[in-house]
């Protein structure tokens, strides 16, 4: 009976549920898995790329996106045109800077991007953004900041989190490794998200894309071969708890 | 009476401005910054009717950065000389033009620096040496007391000793 609701996006099924934004939020799930962490003096966000065709130029393909110098997003999005909400975010931040003179908080330009989806869940005539988004950055008193909005327009604030195809996995792994020691360093924060997108994702370093913004920094993207490199020594490390596993069993 | 003056050197460009805000004939204030910084490398030394100067300013300001952030790269001197002329040309036939009189100074890391003369009819000259206003000291009837002075090469923009006549 489902078919009968779900055509136009204003129309409420008799048990309650509007089917063209449920629609969106799977085709959500369907995207390359993204995971996002926030630590003490850094946010990272991490994206398993998907692997580009032979003759297709690599970089031409870019979800992560600095939409002003302290806050990054990550768009997943599967067919549907991305570009706007990207634009329309940046605009908005210098429209904020221009008219109260302060750079936006995270949290601010979030429920703008938020606001501006749940519009389309109640117009006629429109669908909804078949967009997640994860946002990460710094507000201007120096707290990091990660946020998640869904297509229905709702956002939440986390510690860590993943979307995309298997974000249950990458979630489950965070919930139990996200701990105070895991993210006490930068450099521990990155390993984290590339430990976390490594349980899901199958080609290991080359297929992760990372961006991090430290604190008063801007926006970086890693190059491939610091992503090689930390994965090196996530890979030494892991042999090292192996060793001595084994050998506590030995004694 | 404001005063603005740039220089074009070898591989810098040199900028001054007084620092005096004046209401009629009482100084308002007498350290205000009459120039804005668009990017690293660009600045835009803005003088003219009150109101007028700081919103045209902040306006390409924030243009300018909004440039930056969906491009991945700063705009060069030139392209937002052009741009700023373009909306002071856009806004001079409306019912709100805005009474400005600007010099915007940049590095390119290609062509090198550059210095750009705007006046309120919206007329742009790259020049090596230009000035609005009148900023002399010996045959004047008012004297201007202190100048923010600034210089821009490869490295960015970088503050130099403030100006002021008077004993030292």
């Amino acid at each position: 009976m489902a078919t009968r609701y779900d055509r136009a996006i204003t129309v409420f099924s008799p048990d309650g549920h509007l089917f063209q934004v449920e629609y969106a939020q799977e085709a959500v799930k369907k995207g390359s898995t993204a995971v996002g962490i926030r630590g003490k003096d850094i946010v990272v966000l991490g994206v398993e790329k998907k692997s580009v065709a032979k003759l297709q130029e690599e970089r031409t393909v870019r979800k992560i996106c600095a939409l002003d110098e302290h806050v990054c997003m990550y768009i997943f999005f599967n067919l549907f045109m991305f570009v706007q909400p990207f634009d329309i975010s940046r605009v908005e931040c210098q429209s904020h800077r221009l008219t109260v003179e302060d750079p936006v908080t995270v949290e601010y330009i979030t429920r703008y991007i938020a606001t501006l989806k749940q519009r389309y869940t109640q117009s006629n005539g429109r669908r909804p953004f078949g967009i997640s988004a994860l946002i990460v950055g710094f507000d201007d008193d120096g707290t990091p900041r990660l946020y998640q909005t869904d297509p229905s327009g709702t956002y939440h604030a986390w510690k860590a989190n993943a979307i995309g195809r298997s974000a249950k996995t990458v979630r489950e792994f965070l919930e139990k490794n996200y701990t105070d020691e895991a993210i006490a360093g930068d450099n521990e924060t990155i390993k984290l998200a590339i430990k976390a997108l490594l349980e899901v994702v199958q080609s290991g370093g080359k297929n992760i894309e990372l961006a991090v913004i430290r604190r008063n920094q801007p926006l970086k993207i890693l190059e491939a071969k610091e992503i090689e490199t930390l994965v090196a020594e996530i890979e030494k490390e892991k042999e090292e708890e192996a060793e001595k596993k084994k050998q506590k069993k030995s004694t | 009476m404001e005063y603005l003056i740039g220089i074009q050197g070898p591989d810098f460009v040199l900028v001054a401005a007084d620092n005096v805000a004046a209401n009629s004939i009482l100084q308002m204030k007498h350290d205000a910054d009459k120039m804005f910084k668009l990017s690293e490398k660009i600045l835009l030394l803005c003088v003219g009717e009150a109101g007028d100067t700081a919103q045209f300013a902040e306006y390409i300001q924030k243009n300018v950065q909004l440039y930056k952030m969906r491009n991945g790269y700063e705009l060069s001197p030139s392209a937002a000389a052009n741009f700023t002329r373009k909306n002071l040309a856009d806004y001079l036939r409306s019912r709100t033009p805005y009474h400005v009189n600007l010099l915007l100074a940049g590095y390119d890391d290609t062509d090198g620096p550059g210095l750009y003369y705007m006046d309120y009819l919206s007329a742009l000259a790259k020049a090596p040496f230009a000035a609005h206003g009148y900023g002399l000291r010996k045959r004047f009837i008012l004297n201007l007391p202190s100048f923010t002075v600034r210089v821009i090469d490869k490295e960015g923009i970088h503050d130099l000793e403030t100006l002021t006549s008077g004993p030292k």
